[in-house]
């Protein structure tokens, strides 16, 4: 049997005396999809960003198809990366933000192609088709040629989905895509997102939409302070929590 | 070498007063034309707009030497003799009047004009409304600009000394004429201007901080 | 006023050599300052990120001194300050000099300020799509902060312009000079320092629609790029 796609083990993270995350560990196989869920300043976020090293672990494993990422075991020493083979890794590693942080000084088809073209190596013409086809998949081709300033928050976010499905990447993680949209735009991202895990592609999504959550995700975290509090099957955690807190949670955020 | 430093401290701190109270004086003109000019800008008058901008693109255009050249030579020539502390805050203050017109302007635009409505929805009129909800809040927001404008200002008093005016550089100048110390006079008259601009510069940066959290 | 305009008239074939030349020589002035001070300014903020705390320091009290003593005051330092020392500068070297290092501290901070405008945020999308930090910097960052610097550079220029006529107080053969010894010679100081004014208005009032063209086409570019 392979080895899991994503493996984090008991990984902590601290900002100066603050704790954030207290031993987290984790694993994904591939195809499946897990989904972090938890109340504000709870560490899913972190631990999304220490994954892919965008934040430096304090204490921990992430291992990548079996390969470590963001440390290199040599002769039996452990040692940071350099830039060059950090950015290497990521390139396998697709990340859509909350902030969706499209480039604005360049188009829709741009943002999606400079990755392929500058970090790949590809040539204009391929990397255009690949946008062009990324882009398809997010239904966003008739936008190709505008500039961020001109699409919705929901339409920036969709070209940033299509951005991160240019690496072809092993792994998708989703940081609260949905969390800075209108309600009205939340559920054409929403869409893209559930056609890509019914593809499936394996990925870790944090969300505060919870319905979305128990629909398209076969794993549950809830997280608190920093722990793993609970965790199981959608249908476990979201419709018959055990532990007090989760049901806390779910009580409150599902008045919305 | 320290009495040196004291013999030439005295008159470029003679000329340190004067600068002062150029700058406060030119500050005080151009802070009445630009606020002046920016509520008069207010109007829906386009010949107002037209004239004021005028007024603002010639004076931002043109540099204030020539500016004090036209007023202190340029109108005795005319028969309007025109002493230079006079010329000097007259020609600095209509300078800073063009750069403030355009900070107030900035500064009213700022203020949602949402707040403007609330306040005739409670019964003011437009004047109460700029006198006790707008302009307060100009202040706040204005105050680094202005401060800026402060500081440009105390550095452009340096330029008067070439019509006369009893200023450090012109003291400075003299000093250098009758003692030939040309390199101690003029790092120290350099000194002074930075020991008249650093704590405003400070100030400034204060508010600046201040004006971040308040917004 | 048609007497006020014969005077130009009048004048106007002893007096137009000698101001074209000292137009000219006030552009020249200006554009060199202004390299100069791009290059100092480029330097200071790259100084200003420098791991070594002495550096730091340094650029910080050069741009603080720089931004705090007029420019009237580094100028005669420069040109006359120095002989002394054994330094004795052509005048308009100089003023070129002097310009160019009060500004570079200006241009210092404008730099450093377009560099942090940019939302840290699309840095980070650039590592995750696999660019190093060099690459992130080259296709991410330095094209969008040109266009930010573009603005307050161009109004760098404008007011190094106009400083250029302060080089006239250390005898630099500038425009303003030009206008004051042609006043002094011909007693007709309103003409002369007119005709300087409108000549500056005419090389800076261009600079300034451009400025502010470039200015308005930016606000909207920037304000929606991120949430």
């Amino acid at each position: 049997m392979a080895a899991p796609l994503l493996r984090v083990e008991d990984l902590h993270k601290s900002f100066g005396s603050l704790e954030v995350l207290k031993g987290v560990s984790m694993t994904l196989e591939r195809g499946h999809k897990t989904a972090v869920i938890g109340p504000s300043g709870c560490g899913k976020s972190t631990m999304l960003r220490c994954i892919n090293f965008l934040e430096t672990p304090s204490r921990g494993r992430i291992y990548l198809d079996g390969e470590r990422f963001g440390e290199k075991e040599a002769d039996g020493a452990v040692r940071p990366m350099t830039e060059k083979e950090l950015a290497r890794q990521r390139a396998h590693v697709g990340m859509v933000f909350q902030g969706f942080y499209l480039w604005p000084h360049l188009t829709a088809r741009d943002n999606v192609a400079i990755a392929p073209m500058r970090v790949r190596g590809m040539d204009r013409a391929e990397a255009h088709a690949l946008a062009d086809t990324m882009l398809a998949k997010v239904h966003m081709s008739h936008k190709a040629d505008e500039y961020p300033e001109r699409l919705s928050g929901g339409q920036q976010q969709r070209v940033a989905i299509a951005r991160a499905l240019a690496q072809e990447p092993k792994l998708l993680l989703f940081d609260e895509p949905t969390s800075a949209l209108d309600p009205e735009l939340v559920g054409e991202v929403l869409k893209v997102i559930h056609e890509l895990a019914d593809e499936g592609r394996s990925m870790v999504l944090v969300t505060h939409e919870i319905r979305f959550a128990r629909d398209v995700a076969d794993w549950v975290l809830f997280m608190g302070d920093g722990d793993i509090v609970e965790e199981g099957p959608p249908d476990a955690v979201i419709g018959q929590p055990r532990h007090e807190r989760t049901r806390a949670f779910l009580r409150q955020i599902l008045q919305h | 070498m320290l009495e040196q430093i004291y013999d030439l401290g005295g008159p470029l701190l003679l000329g340190a007063v004067t600068t002062v109270q150029i700058t406060l004086a030119a500050l005080v003109v151009a802070i009445v034309l630009g606020l002046g000019l920016a509520l008069l800008k207010l109007s829906r008058l386009r010949l107002v707009h037209w004239l004021i901008d005028i007024y603002v693109e010639v004076f931002r255009n043109t540099p204030v030497l020539a500016q004090l050249f036209l007023i202190y030579f340029g109108l005795a020539y005319v028969g309007f003799k025109v002493a230079s502390f006079p010329a000097a805050v007259i020609g600095l203050g209509l300078n800073g009047g063009a750069i403030l017109t355009e900070v107030f302007r900035a500064g009213f635009a700022a203020i949602h004009h949402g707040q403007r409505e609330a306040a005739l929805a409670v019964g003011m009129t437009p004047w109460e409304s700029m006198r006790h909800i707008i302009l307060p809040q100009t202040w706040r927001i204005t105050l680094p600009p202005l401060g800026n404008y402060a500081i440009a200002l105390l550095k452009d008093t340096a330029v008067v000394s070439a019509i006369a005016a009893p200023e450090i550089m012109f003291y400075a100048r003299n000093l250098v004429t009758s003692t030939f110390e040309t390199t101690l006079v003029y790092v120290l008259a350099a000194l002074l201007y930075f020991a008249l601009s650093f704590p405003l510069a400070r100030l400034v940066e204060h508010f600046e901080r201040r004006q971040r959290a308040w917004l | 006023m048609s007497g006020f305009l014969a005077v130009y008239a009048e004048h106007w074939s002893s007096w137009w050599p000698q101001i074209a030349v000292a137009t000219w020589n006030t552009v020249l002035l200006t554009v060199f300052s202004f390299a100069l001070a791009v290059a100092i300014g480029i330097l200071l903020a790259l100084g200003k990120l420098s791991p070594l705390r002495l550096v730091r320091a340094l650029c910080t009290a050069y741009i603080e001194v720089a931004r705090g003593v007029p420019a009237l005051a580094i100028l005669f330092l420069i040109y006359f300050g120095l002989v002394p020392l054994g330094i004795v500068l052509d005048a308009f070297v100089a003023a070129v000099v002097g310009l160019g290092m009060s500004a570079g501290g200006y241009i210092a901070e404008v730099f450093r300020a377009g560099i942090q405008a940019i939302h840290r945020g699309q840095r980070e999308a650039a590592l995750a799509v696999g660019m190093t930090p060099a690459q992130s910097f080259r296709f991410i960052i330095l094209p969008q902060a040109v266009q930010i610097v573009l603005p307050p550079l161009l109004n760098m220029l404008i007011i190094l312009l106009k400083d250029t006529s302060i080089c006239s107080l250390i005898s630099t053969p500038e425009l303003m000079l030009r206008a004051k010894d042609l006043a002094m010679m011909s007693f007709l100081p309103m003409h002369l320092f007119l005709l300087a004014a409108v000549i500056y208005f005419l090389l800076a009032w261009p600079l300034s629609l451009i400025a502010r063209r470039v200015e308005a086409r930016l606000r909207r570019g920037l304000r929606a790029a991120s949430p």
